[in-house]
Parts: C-alpha cells; structure tokens; sequence
C-alpha cells in the first residue's frame, strides 16, 4: 500500500513537473517527424565526372543553393543555403577540386571544397557602379602559375586567383556606360574580350591582356536600330543580338579588333512574319536560336554574316549549351515537347542533320514543359560517346535522362511553396469485396509471417537479448510503420493532407504520415496563357469541407491567382478536388483580386461563402449560387471589412452597401462604402506588420482562473487586428539609426469600429516585428536598440465589463448574461496587461500550437535564424509574471519574471535537423486535443507532431502493452494460487 | 464454519443446566420446605432487583453519554490531521478529507446501532443521540469545510465560468494588407 501511495505520488509529481520537457530520444527521431531537403529550380549546373571518384554535378538555384549532387541517384552530397538576398549569379568548376560561386550581385566570390563542399575561401568584389554580373573560369590561363577566375562586376573586370581568393589585378570601366554582355576568353592566347552595348546603339568591345589586365584595344561601332536584350555567342568571335525591334538579326563579328555588322531582317528568312523574335541564349559554335511567339527556328551562321535557317518547329523547345567532346567538336543537346513525349536530340555544333542520339522518352504532363537543359558526356564501354542530359521542368523539378529513360527525379518545386492548407483524408469504407480477400490471402499470409517476425523481434529486443541487426530491422520496422502512411482518416486525426500551393503554380498534396507525394497537379490556370501572360498562385482557402456528407463527397481547396504583378488585373480562381487532385473548374474573372474573406457561413453542400474584394473596392460573392446569396443576404448588415494599406499608411474599414451598380452589375456584387479610416502621420509612423487571429482557431473558454479563485474574462474577439507601426527612419537595417531617432509603436484595432483599444510605443525600439495572435493575446519580437538585444512581449486583453460576474448563485442559476451574443459597437471596457523580455534569436517566423478544442496550453513556436522552430510555452510569455510569486501564483504555475525568456535546448521541435531557409511554420490541431501538427516550410519540408501539455488523453507509443499484459496475467495467477494455497490450509485447521 | 457447529452439536451427549428456575412455576412441583415463607423471599429479590435495575439503567445511561461523546476525540484528531495535511491538493489531503467526511457519515447511518446496547426503557436517549449526531455533523462540517479550503466545492464564480465558451459575436470582419 504505502509503495502504491509512493508511486502515485511520485507520478502526479511527474505529472505537474513545471518544465514538461519535449525532448525525444534516439530512436524516437523519424517515428512521428519527417524531413524533406530539396534545392529549388535549378539555374546552373557543372558536372563532375572525373574517372576517379564519385560522379556529381554542382547546381546552383533559384532559392539560393549551391548543391552537389549524386549523379546515380539524385541525392545531395552536400548543400549550402545562402541568405535571401546573397543571389546566385554564376556558379563554376575551377581546378577540378574548387566550386567558384558569385553571388550577391557581383559582390562575393566563394571557392568550395568539391567534394565535403567546405568553403576554402571568400573575396569581396567591389566596383564604381552596378553592372550585370559574370563569371568566366577560364581554362589554361595561369598568372604567375596560378589559376584564376574571372569576374565582371559593379562595372569592373577583377582576376581573382584561384588558391586564395586574392584579386591579382582589376579593371574598371567606369567611364563609360558599359552595359557588359558577355566576356569571352579567346581560345588558345591569353586575350578576353569583353562586349557590351553603350547608351543602346553603340557596341563596345574591349580586349585585354588575361595575364596582367592590361586594355590592348578598344573599339566600339554605332548601330542606329539599337539593342535588345540577349545576345548569342556564335563563336569565340563573333555574336548575334537582336535590334530593339526585334525584327532584324545583328551578326557582330570583333576578329582581330575590327567590328563589322552584319544585318539580316528576319523576313529574309521566313516569310510570314510572325511578330517580335527573342534570342534564346546559348553559347554552340555555329548555332543559335530564336523564338517568335510559339515558333522557335535554328539558325546556322555562315561564313560572312550569313545566315540559314535549319530548323522551324513549333514545338516547346529546349537547349543546351554546348559540350566540347573532342577537339574542336562541341555537341549539344535539344529537347522538343511531342504530346506525352519530349524528344531528345544530341547534335555536333557543325552538322546539323547528323543526330548523335535521339531518343524518346515518355513524360509526366503535371511536369509541364522542358526549362533548361544540360547535357554531360561519358564514355561507353565501345568507346563510343554516351550522353546523359539534366532537365528542369516548368514545375521545378529535376530529371537526370539516360539511355532513353528517367534515372532519377527530384520533386524541387516544393522548395518553394507560397501557401500551405490541410485536407482531411478519405473516410476508411466498411466492407471489402470477396474476391478482393480471395486475391489477398496470400498477401494477408505473407503479412502475417512478417508481423510474427516482427512481434519475435520485438519480444527479443525488450529481453535484451538482440544483436545489433536485431535493433537496426526493429527500428526501422518502428519507422515504416504501415499505419501512419494509410491513404485513410485515423482515430486520432493524425493523417492528413497538407495541400501546398509551389511558386510553379504546382498544387502537391503530402501525406502527414511520410511526407510521400500523394498526387501533384499542374494548374491550368496557372499556365501562361493569351488571356493570362504571367500567373502568379496567391493563395489557397479551403472551399469545400465535407463533414455530413463525407462519404459521398470530397474536400475541396480554392486557388486563388491574378495574372499579373499589378494590383487591377484579373484574377483567376480554380477549384481542385483533394482527393483525387483533379482541378474541378476554374474561373478567369473580369474584376481583380486585391482581397479574399472566407465568410464564417456555409451553404447546404458545406460550400464555404468567400467575398472577393476587387481593386475598386466592389465586394465579389462566391459561389454564385442563389443559396449563397440568401445566406448573405441574411447577414448582410454584420459583414465587414478592412483594408491596410501599408505604402501609405491607412488602415480603412468598408461595410457594404448595396448592390453593384454600373457596367459590372451582377446579382453577386456588391458597392461599399468607407466606415473608418485611421491615419498614421507618415513623419513618424509607418507600417510594418498587421497580424490578426486565425479564422479558424477554437477557444475553450472566455475566462481565466486566476490564484485564490478569481476569474478574469478574456477578452476574445475574431474582429481584432494587431498593428505595428515604426518611424520611417528606423525602417531599414537595425543599426542605422540611434535609439533616439527610433520607436515602435503597437495598436490594437477592432476593426469592425476602427476603435482603438490599446496602443504601446516601445522608445529606442525597431523593426523587423513578427507577430502572432491568438485567444486575447498577441505576441511580437522587435529589436531593442537601448538595449541592443532582441526582445519579446506579450499583450494581454481582459474584458472588464464582464468583470462583475461574481455572484456566485447567479451563475449556478445562469441569470447571466456571459453566453449572449456581444456586438464591437457595445464597445466593453478593455484592461490591458503586457510584459517584455529579452530573447537570444532573431526570427525568420512564429506561430502557435492550436488544438481540436483550445484546451490544452499554447506553445509558440519560433522560426529561429537558425532554420530550426523553437517551441516556448506561452507560460513564459505570462504578464502576470512577477519576481516573487505568491504561493497561490505558484500554483497556479507561475513562472517567476526573469529578464530573457529561456532556451531549452531540447525544446527544438525539429532536433538536430534544420529547415533550411525557413518561411513559414503552420499548426493544424488533430483529432486528439493534447495533439497538434506542426508543418515549417522552407526550403526544406518538416513535419511532426507536438503535444504541448504531453499526451494526457493517449498511451504513449512506447506505452509496453505487454507489460501490462503480463502484469494482469500474473496477478490473475496469483490470485488462484493463493486462493488455493488458503482453501488448502483451511482444511489442514479443520482437521486439528 | 457451518459445518464445524454442526460436528460440536452432534458430539454433545449431555447438558447440565445451571439456570435457576427457583421461580418458576415447573419448580413448584416440588413442595417448599417447612418454615419457608416465599412470599419474603420474593419481596426481597423484587426490591434488590429494582435496586440492581437501576444501577444498570444509570450506567446505561452515562455509556450512552460516553459513546455520545466519542464522535469529539474523534473530531479533535481530524483537526490535528487536516491541520497536518495542508491546504495543497494532494494524495494525503485527498485521502484525510474523504475519511473526514466519510467518517461521520457511516457513523450517522449506524446511530441506532450504536445506542442499541443501551437501550432501555427507563433510559433517555434522546440527549446522547442528538449529541452524538450533532458531533457527527460538525465532524461532517470540519470535513465539508476542508474539502472547501482544498478548492474542491464549486463555492467560486470561477468554477461557474471555467468552462464557459465564449460569447458569439454578431459582426463579422476580414480583410489585410492586400494579396502581392
């Protein structure tokens, strides 16, 4: 008895231990979590197929990252995420152990270790003047026996050596309005010419001297039609450019410093004229290419500036640069879209008509057209010239093709994932068919064998009695797991659909469970199109969420994207079942989208009601349907909404009016007309961040038991928006203004009324503020400039109209008024309590753990500048945190009030991974309230689960069932053992 | 246990019966020695009997009052523990709390057991029971009391509104910065 006592005690003392502690061990990493790396769309890439070693190529990406691929298999041998502004601009293979990267506009050059991908060194590039940025490794170019780079930037050409990063000798160009265009290394000397335009019609052309950057001759011609865009090398000597109309071919030929023009239009070549032509860069000898609207023509450079078109298709095409094989042979690669197929073609530079491969290879539709290509050599067993081609797709993925087929693929779009929403699965059906149990038994058997195996593992493994191969097929029997990755709904809720919506205008939906692609769809909508020129995806709402009718019919998500970067152009919606990720239906509207409101109201299909709000500030109803607009029609006078126009500094609230009137009437619009607006002085504040609560999030009570009984009401309302305002002069880097010139001022702004209910300004404070709002409180992170450290606080709102409602019969008998609906315009008197601590971090995002019911304690989770989330619990971030908490505040769980918030270092949701190039950290509650899925994005995927108050309403996985198994077992035994041993024993006393 | 009484009463082959049936009327049979007068006798043994009657009934009466009054020890240990186990809600609290309560109450239920060793007609009871149950109650209350100071009675507002949803709103806004 008294050990029972002891152990009960010791586990309500486990139980209210103050610092629950989120760690997990070894063999728990990979259970619940997973981790995807990807690298983004590739730019660039330099292959590295030495004899010796193992064969990679080097990409550089649209996201930033340098990365050495596995030639076999796709996977990253090593990678580096740069910071969001340090762009890559060329990326190179120097002395066959050295990647060279410039990035950064120009400004950083870097050398990489090739193969652990260690950087060697670091040079900063500095120049008079902004200039287009390039690269040239050139080869056999030794200065002083040593190898170097080249590198034009900020309008200046440096030669940095190869082994230290030490700039040998630089030139400038300053004095003239060069805007570079190519460097080009003559073959076999040590000249570089550099060719550029001039003030738009005059052609420059530098040559200099590699070895000490000496200026050897200078010419420039004047070309009247100017200059576009691109141009085409053609031959280490000669150019082809386009004049601004784009209707005449320019052959620049600079052999021997003499610049000569050659002019062709384009009609010479073809006859129908097929509008403005654009020079699709590459660099084979011989060859290049335009394009004019959806024809793209080979054009072969003859001696003497003429020209001769080779090829005319009007097919998606795609080419390589060139690949020298052997001497004085390049070859290059082309990809041409043929229905299901893309067709590959590797031709010689000099003979058109001669294929050394060709070969046709069926590809996936959602991976939409061939972006870039680069193509690598090796060498068959025969001796003869093998070719494998790299190809990024319009979806960001990549493709390694070889002898006809797709050796690998990377899913790299999903490194670029705008918006993310979650969809429940398919509801598991009772009832499987005979013939599918029949057609199954032998599986079932064979399932059977595996489980017996895997329970005798397992028993040997809790018996100690495994070896090390035992414990390696265990855990990854423990990781497989055939449960979490089942296409159907859990009890728990913990299998799910995160839909995530790519910069590609890719829709992918992720199993919860692995993170394993379930379906990826290519949205037509945001295809280019004649109506549509250049889709841009927006965002994703939920429109569709079948609770009665979830076996009949399935969830769907609204994409929401505008065909353009300007705010009046039409914007375009389309709806994708989840299911199936088939793309129902999709509209091209005629108004714009500057503002999208899911309507807490659905219709009888449990259709969500969303208002679209267009750049004429005429409010759009959706789904067009009449149900729909009865529903509103019902709540009309209770919609509101706002705008924050952060350029100017006004926050505005509409409410609707009527219907439309004008050329755009319709029954679903609707005029509005401005309620409130407030109006920040543009000397001294200007907006940096909004934040409101999530729509969707569940609170469980409106109040909060203080110590010693007292009850405090939380002031909740969805209609409550968290603004962050800072002076104008402290709005760039922290650093460049005194603590004097600078402040952050926080509101608190309902905004249906546009009253002010709180507003703070923090002195010496700036930006950047991330900010995240949940149930009464807001918390943001600013820099402290006094105190140059980061910190965080917390607001926290009380309603204090509500505060009299302490008798305690009124409420047993519910002679209250505590559950009537309330209106913003009652305007209740709000307290307002707040606290500031230092913390450690700066941020790249926040959230915060939301549940099924809002019954379990909130965590935030921190994006930390480390790529990791960080998860705090919001005790922390308490006002009510005092130095010397009473007794009862101690109970309560106070946490006495110290100056910086703490890092526990096994509170790091994702451990020892990183997310690299984190963007944003998403909560979806399961089913199971002590339960919460956490999905950050970035460049990298993570995905786990957390249970911010431990799992109290579930066994743990490592829960030992057998144990208790065998506890009731024995006790079972135990008791008839004795019941016998005292019938006996009974008797024996009887007979005295 | 059935059977071993049954194994006792067939083994019993003979009985002396030791009672004094003096007075009864089988006795009679047998004619009263010469110069015995039962009449004396019997007056004699119906005033001593009245004498012993009473002493039995004031004794009956004052261990009425002492089992009346044992509920008070009772009570005083009760403090002593609660006072020991504290105000924090715990397995200790808990379990002297609930033995605090429970206590009277069983104790309630047997009143009329309690008393039934001293039931008599000449005896009241009435004052002892209504002490004893009056001492019982306030045990009762001590122990309603403590589970009062343990937060554990919904006496509070705040156990009224823990769990109050909270109250719906009649306007509906949306909005931000608009869509980059």
């Amino acid at each position: 008895m008294a050990i029972r006592s002891f152990l009960i005690l010791f586990l309500l003392f486990f139980l209210s231990s103050l610092h629950p502690i989120l760690s997990l061990y070894e063999d728990q990493v990979g259970l619940m979590d997973w981790h995807e790396q990807y690298i983004g769309k590739v730019k660039q890439a330099v292959f590295h197929t030495h004899k010796t070693g193992r064969k990679r190529v080097v990409v550089s990406t649209e996201e930033n990252v340098i990365a050495s691929l596995d030639l076999r298999h796709g996977e990253i041998f090593w990678r580096h995420v740069l910071g969001p502004t340090d762009v890559i601009d060329g990326i190179d293979v120097a002395l066959g152990k050295y990647v060279i990267t410039l990035s950064s506009g120009g400004s950083v050059l870097r050398a990489w270790n090739l193969p652990d991908g260690q950087m060697v060194w670091e040079s900063t590039l500095q120049g008079p003047k902004h200039s287009k940025s390039l690269l040239l490794v050139p080869t056999n170019l030794k200065i002083e026996k040593d190898n170097v780079v080249l590198v034009f930037s900020y309008g200046r050409l440096n030669a940095v050596s190869c082994t230290d990063g030490e700039v040998l000798w630089k030139k400038d160009f300053e004095a003239e309005s060069l805007e570079v265009q190519q460097v080009i290394q003559c073959p076999s000397s040590d000249l570089v010419y550099i060719v550029g335009f001039a003030a738009s019609s005059q052609f420059e052309m530098y040559q200099i001297d590699a070895s000490n950057g000496e200026l050897l001759k200078h010419e420039s011609a004047a070309f009247s039609g100017g200059f576009l865009g691109e141009v085409s090398l053609v031959s280490s000597e000669t150019i082809v450019a386009l004049d601004s109309t784009g209707s005449i071919l320019l052959t620049i030929s600079f052999r021997n410093g003499k610049i000569s023009f050659q002019q062709i239009p384009i009609s010479n070549l073809v006859e129908d004229s097929l509008g403005p032509a654009v020079i699709i860069p590459s660099s084979v000898t011989g060859i290049f290419a335009i394009k004019m609207n959806a024809i793209t023509m080979f054009i072969r450079v003859m001696g003497e500036g003429k020209l001769e078109v080779v090829e005319k298709t009007n097919h998606e095409t795609s080419v390589s640069d060139a690949l020298p094989i052997s001497e004085g042979q390049q070859a290059f690669a082309l990809i041409q879209h043929a229905g299901s197929e893309i067709h590959l073609t590797v031709k010689l530079a000099h003979d058109w008509d001669g294929n050394l491969l060709k070969e046709s290879i069926k590809m996936d539709q959602q991976r939409g057209l061939v972006h870039r290509v680069f193509i690598n050599n090796y060498i068959r067993t025969d001796r003869s010239y093998g070719f494998r081609v790299l190809i990024v797709m319009e979806d960001h993925s990549l493709l390694l093709l070889q002898q006809g087929a797709i050796v690998w693929s990377r899913e790299d779009g999903l490194a670029s994932i705008i918006d993310v929403t979650t969809s429940e699965l398919p509801v598991e059906k009772d009832g499987v068919s005979v013939a599918k149990v029949e057609h199954n038994l032998f599986e079932w058997l064979k399932m059977l064998f595996f489980f017996l195996e895997g329970h005798m593992l397992k028993l040997k493994g809790t018996l100690m009695l495994a070896s090390p191969e035992d414990i390696a097929a265990i855990q990854s029997m423990r990781l497989k797991g055939s449960e979490k990755s089942k296409m159907t709904r859990d009890h728990n809720g913990f299998r799910k659909l995160l839909i995530a919506l790519t910069k590609a205008g890719k829709l992918f939906a992720l199993h919860t469970g692995d993170g394993h692609i379930v379906w990826s769809h290519l949205l037509q909508s945001l295809h280019k199109s004649e109506a549509c020129q250049h889709p841009i995806g927006l965002n994703l709402y939920q429109w569709q969420v079948p609770h009665h009718h979830a076996m009949d019919e399935n969830p769907s998500v609204l994409v929401v994207s505008k065909c353009g970067p300007s705010s009046d152009i039409s914007g375009v919606l389309s709806f994708v079942d989840t299911y199936t990720g088939k793309e129902l239906g999709s509209l091209t509207l005629v108004h714009s989208i500057v503002q999208v409101i899911p309507l807490p109201y659905t219709d009888s299909t449990e259709q969500r009601l969303h208002l679209l709000i267009d750049a004429d500030k005429h409010a759009h109803l959706y789904p067009k349907t009449p149900e729909a607009i009865d529903i509103f029609q019902h709540e009309f006078s209770n919609i509101y909404w706002y705008s924050v126009e952060d350029d100017n500094g006004i926050i505005k609230g509409h409410v609707l009016k009527s219907k439309c009137t004008g050329e755009v009437a319709d029954e679903f619009c609707f005029d509005t007309r401005e309620l409130w607006s407030i109006v920040f002085p543009s000397e001294s504040e200007m907006i940096i961040a909004s934040v409101t609560r999530k729509s969707n999030e569940v609170v469980h009570t409106q109040s909060k038991v203080i110590a010693d009984q007292d009850v405090m009401y939380k002031y909740i309302s969805r209609n409550l928006l968290f603004v962050a305002t800072v002076a104008p002069k402290a709005s760039g880097k922290i650093g460049c203004v005194t603590p004097e010139e600078s402040w952050l001022v926080v509101y608190l702004i309902d905004t249906v009324t546009g009253r002010i209910l709180h507003r703070v300004t923090h002195h010496g404070s700036q930006g950047p503020v991330h900010a995240v709002f949940s149930e009464n409180w807001v918390v943001y992170h600013y820099f402290n400039l006094r105190a140059h450290r980061y910190e965080m606080s917390v607001i926290e709102i009380y309603d204090q109209s509500r505060a009299d409602n302490k008798d305690v019969w009124k409420l047993v008998l519910g002679k209250h008024n505590l559950t009537s609906p309330i209106s913003s315009y009652s305007q209740p008197e709000v307290i307002t309590k707040s606290q500031s601590y230092f913390f450690t971090h700066s941020l790249k995002a926040i959230a915060v753990t939301s549940t099924a019911k809002g019954i379990t304690s909130k965590q935030l989770l921190i994006g930390t500048v480390g790529d990791q989330v960080l998860a705090l619990d919001k005790r922390f971030l308490d006002p009510r945190r005092s130095v010397n908490p009473t007794q009862a505040e101690k109970e309560e769980g106070i946490i006495p009030l110290t100056d910086s918030l703490p890092i526990i270092p096994q509170s790091y949701v994702t451990h020892s991974l990183k997310v690299e190039g984190l963007r944003g950290v998403i909560t979806v509650p399961a089913k199971l309230e002590s339960t919460t899925l956490v999905f950050a994005y970035g460049v990298d995927l993570f995905f786990t689960q957390l249970a911010p108050s431990r799992t109290y309403d579930s066994l743990t996985e490592d829960f030992s069932y057998a144990l208790l198994l065998i506890t009731i077992v024995a006790l079972v035994a135990a008791i008839f053992v004795t019941w016998i041993l005292s019938e006996k024993k009974e008797l024996q006393e009887k007979w005295r | 246990m059935e059977k071993g009484k049954g194994v006792m009463g067939s083994g019993r082959r003979w009985a002396v019966d030791f009672s004094d049936n003096s007075t009864a009327p089988s006795s009679r049979d047998i004619p009263d020695p010469p110069g015995f007068t039962r009449a004396s006798v019997d007056q004699d043994d119906s005033n001593l009997t009245r004498q012993k009657k009473d002493a039995e009934a004031n004794w009956k009466a004052q261990k009425a009052w002492e089992v009346a009054q044992t509920p008070f020890k009772n009570l005083l240990m009760m403090g002593f523990m609660m006072w020991m186990a504290g105000s924090t809600v715990h397995l200790f609290s808990i379990g002297i709390t609930f033995s605090a309560l429970w206590q009277p109450i069983s104790a309630l239920q047997g009143v009329g057991k309690v008393f039934e060793p001293y039931k008599d007609n000449k005896v009241d009871l009435l004052g002892p029971k209504l002490l004893f149950i009056a001492l019982n109650l306030g045990g009762l209350a001590l122990g309603v009391w403590k589970l009062n100071t343990l937060g554990l009675l919904p006496t509070h507002a705040s156990d009224w509104v823990s769990s109050l949803s909270p109250a719906q709103e009649v306007e509906y806004s949306g909005g931000g910065i608009s869509l980059q």
